[in-house]
């Protein structure tokens, strides 16, 4: 999902930016609430920006025969919710635009856009709407992080089509669509289950701290 | 969750990621197999006549240097994640 340096118009860098830079602010300001509420919770920050960290750094094989990265977005957006996902994903897509030339400085808003806010915000939505419906939290975070991943991909697939829409905006969109979210959905499927892993243990390990953050199905706090 | 479940999802996943290199077995990026998709996009982009307006300030010199930087990458996460997810299970004082 990452959008290589230089590799956007200038106008499109600039909008992208100006949306992302209003998140991440509001998501500072979380970060500094949540810890200042339950100063516990900050060992499940880090870890959850340690899990971006982890899955984003493993490029993997795809059954459409290129690699692609999980993003590990759900997580936290299951936990923090979006606007503290982004802060994380701002940390991990700075990391690698500066040391690895993955993704770029130009492109870091349109790139936290995508992995920071349109992924966790859907993920974070499901997850929400399925265990206030009192869908095990276990079965909620894997449909979290499998559509937060996608999301991800099909949000960088529409952001190259709209700035890139030769000859139209619905074939350049297809295009990037396959290229992107096609090759995503074993890794997001593969994501879910990961994730699921590390719920169960959070689960067992942290079941107050969880039910503090209310995040838990009704029936299981 | 019991053992057994979560034995049986590390192996889904394991087999979810190992499929591709056996469907795809004796290809190589040579003839375009397991490249990635964010270069495929910069293809496409490249294709419809867009130059790119900047390049990275800096770039791992050399593709050992870059697996260095991910495999940091990869270990600094973990590690938060080891270093947490044990406390934890200490704390909480008993072994399931």
């Amino acid at each position: 999902m990452h959008i290589m340096e230089g590799y956007l118009p200038l106008q499109w860098c600039i909008i992208w930016f100006v949306i992302s830079i209003i998140v991440v602010a509001y998501g500072i300001y979380q970060v500094k609430k949540i810890v200042d509420e339950t100063p516990e919770s900050k060992a499940l920050i880090a870890v959850s920006g340690a899990f971006m960290f982890v899955l984003s750094s493993l490029k993997l094989p795809s059954v459409t025969g290129s690699c692609s990265h999980p993003c590990g977005n759900g997580l936290g957006a299951a936990l923090f919710g979006p606007a503290v996902t982004a802060v994380l994903a701002t940390i991990v897509l700075l990391f690698q635009a500066i040391l690895l030339a993955h993704g770029g400085l130009t492109t870091l808003g349109a790139n936290i856009f995508s992995m920071g806010i349109v992924g966790p915000l859907i993920g974070w939505i499901v997850y929400k709407a399925l265990t206030k419906g009192n869908i095990s939290s276990t079965i909620a975070i894997f449909f979290a992080a499998f559509l937060g991943d996608l999301l991800t991909y099909v949000a960088t697939s529409f952001q190259l089509a709209l700035a890139f829409p030769s000859p139209s905006f619905g074939s350049a969109l297809t295009k990037f669509l396959v290229i992107f979210a096609v090759t995503q959905v074993p890794l997001a499927i593969g994501e879910g289950i990961l994730t699921v892993i590390i719920w169960d243990r959070l689960k067992a390990y942290k079941p107050k701290l969880l039910a503090k953050l209310n995040v838990l199905a009704p029936n299981e706090a | 969750m019991n053992k057994t479940t979560l034995i049986i999802l590390a192996v889904i996943c394991i087999i979810i990621f190992i499929a591709p290199l056996i469907m795809f077995n004796g290809h190589g990026e040579d003839d375009g197999y397991f490249g990635g998709a964010d270069d495929a996009a910069g293809e496409a982009i490249e294709e419809s006549g867009f130059e790119p307006w900047f390049s990275s300030i800096w770039e791992p010199p050399s593709g050992e240097i870059e697996s260095l930087v991910f495999a940091l990458q990869a270990a600094i996460g973990a590690i938060i994640i080891g270093y947490f997810f044990g406390y934890w299970r200490g704390q909480s004082g008993k072994d399931e």
